[in-house]
């Protein structure tokens, strides 16, 4: 297995061409004597350039499509508006009382069984799971959540991982409802940070910073180690590394297919109809992203569990990783681009130029050698 | 049209359709808006070199540093105007004009031979030694009658370029 080194320029090593799947239309291949006019000629370039500023599909990714408004006209305004007064003032008020008590209940039970059945691991670790389970049906039920679950439920089996597409934090609520899975998350600041660190800890979950660079190679230690071992529970991780609006896909991180496990796919889709459940994490921050669900109507969405798969003879992570992306995105109607999820973060590496240098290069070079 | 605000009314889309000599039709100003909004993430006004470059396609591009001179800080009608010379209205030597533009990053009006070995430097990289791109570019100038010395305007270049079938456009998506 390919041992993961810490340097930025391995993720652009092993991709597949970003080249094959841009838009190049605009440059073809130069015929005829080399003279002033082509190498004046710098308009492939220029056109590839205000293609990027006028369109992109990276940008696409990450854009909020609200649904359409309807309170557009004299006695749909009203209607709307006694929409809003229903969803703040009844609808709001009682789900906020059932996620308070939901918290109590879990509360109250969590600790005495954390601390209580110290001894007793395999009955505590039951009871944490079903207990984590309960609360999160109670944040769904706060959102008034209406999720479909096809296919059969996860199984908790050793050497196993589940990869879901990535839209907003809920997924992860909206899938633990189902199944306990320990995940592997971004650190978080904050409330959510607290909750990461008392009991999402206890189910075996996983943190990774995505600024610091060594980082790697130690969640990639974790997750074998977790994978491997007989009673953790079962690991659920999002490839894609960041939010996108769950209308297309972004490239999927290797860590996950080159485990030497069963990689069992899950796809997930929202329905727009009343909210959308896209987390814009440049434009509102988590709280203001759940108060937002807390007040909209419902939240529909449809969750797959698809065909376990394994890596086949002579494929490698990478190419596993694609075809299970294209798996998940077929399922869940979702257009696959070609970027990197971090880009959100980080400037493209300047392999990307360089290649583009050295195929002029030798064209130039090429035509100069035919005169 | 001052500070971004999020709707144009009809004498704005009409103004920087003068401004950009009537390149673009109405819907296309409305989109490039749209797409302008998006890329201005604080609603400055103004599109700012490091939200050009968190477009990933952009960032790649050989020509992205001498392309940001051009456009960082531009308000949404220069913007549109810059863009004009890519729309298929555009005539070749409005197009020609924009790429002797990129060439002259001093903006004097003159396009000199270390100009030309700085932009086939940016398109070719580490990958053509430097004399060999000077040697080329000397023996190219020479055959099409100019010397190492001169200094190229804006009609030398139309000249040099004007029927060798130019075709520089982009689309504007409609969404």
């Amino acid at each position: 297995m390919s041992k993961l080194n810490t340097s930025s320029s391995e993720l652009d090593l092993d991709r597949p061409n970003i080249e094959d799947y841009l838009p190049s239309g605009s440059i073809q291949e130069p015929h005829g004597t080399l003279r002033l006019r082509d190498l004046l000629d710098i308009s492939p370039t220029l056109t590839e350039a205000a293609g990027a500023i006028v369109d992109d599909s990276f940008t696409r990714c990450f854009k909020s499509n609200p649904p359409e408004p309807w309170n557009w006209n004299i006695y749909l305004f009203p209607l709307w508006c006694l929409g809003v007064v229903v969803r703040y003032g009844l609808l709001f008020p009682l789900r906020v009382l059932v996620l308070t008590i939901g918290w109590i209940i879990f509360l109250s039970c969590y600790f005495p069984v954390h601390f209580l059945l110290k001894g007793h691991d395999k009955l505590r670790k039951k009871l944490e799971r079903g207990l984590v389970e309960l609360i999160c049906s109670f944040f769904v039920a706060s959102w008034t959540g209406v999720v479909k679950y096809h296919g059969p439920r996860p199984s908790i089996r050793p050497k196993q991982i589940f990869v879901a597409n990535h839209t907003s934090m809920i997924d992860f609520v909206v899938l633990e409802q189902m199944t306990a899975f320990a995940v592997i998350m971004q650190k978080h600041p904050g409330w959510v940070g607290l909750l990461q660190s008392t009991i999402l800890e206890s189910l075996g979950c996983i943190w990774f910073n995505r600024s610091e660079s060594k980082d790697r190679e130690i969640v990639a230690r974790k997750l074998r180690e977790h994978v491997h071992g007989a009673d953790n529970n079962p690991l659920l991780v999002f490839p894609e590394g960041t939010c996108v609006n769950n209308h297309y896909t972004v490239m999927f991180k290797k860590g996950a297919f080159e485990l030497g496990c069963t990689v069992c796919p899950i796809a997930i889709k929202y329905n727009k109809i009343f909210v959308d459940a896209f987390w814009n994490s440049r434009k509102q921050s988590f709280t203001t992203h759940l108060l937002q669900l807390m007040t909209s109507w419902a939240v529909v969405c449809d969750v797959w569990y698809l065909e376990p798969q394994n890596l086949k003879p002579g494929e490698t992570p990478i190419e596993f990783a694609e075809r299970v992306r294209d798996i998940i995105s077929v399922r869940a109607g979702l257009k696959k681009v070609p970027w990197d999820g971090y880009l959100k973060y980080s400037r493209p590496s300047p392999k990307h130029r360089e290649r583009k240098q050295q195929s002029f290069a030798e064209s130039v070079l090429r035509r100069l050698e035919e005169r | 049209m001052g500070s971004a605000s999020s709707m144009l009314t009809q004498y704005d889309i009409e103004e920087v359709q003068e401004h950009c000599n009537h390149l673009f039709t109405q819907q296309e100003i409305v989109s490039l808006y749209k797409r302008f909004c998006q890329l201005d993430r604080n609603a400055k006004g103004f599109i700012s070199a490091d939200e050009f470059l968190s477009v990933p396609e952009f960032a790649m591009n050989p020509l992205s540093q001498r392309l940001l001179k051009m456009v960082d800080g531009l308000n949404f009608k220069d913007f549109v105007a810059f863009l004009s010379a890519f729309s298929a209205k555009a005539t070749v030597p409005q197009k020609i004009e924009i790429i002797f533009k990129v060439y002259d990053s001093d903006c004097n009006g003159k396009v000199t031979f270390n100009d030309l070995n700085e932009v086939l430097h940016d398109l070719t990289g580490s990958f053509i030694r430097k004399a060999t791109r000077e040697e080329v570019l000397s023996q190219l100038l020479h055959e099409a009658g100019y010397t190492k010395e001169s200094s190229l305007l804006l009609h030398d270049f139309i000249k040099i370029m004007e029927h060798s079938g130019l075709k520089m456009e982009v689309e504007i998506p409609e969404d």
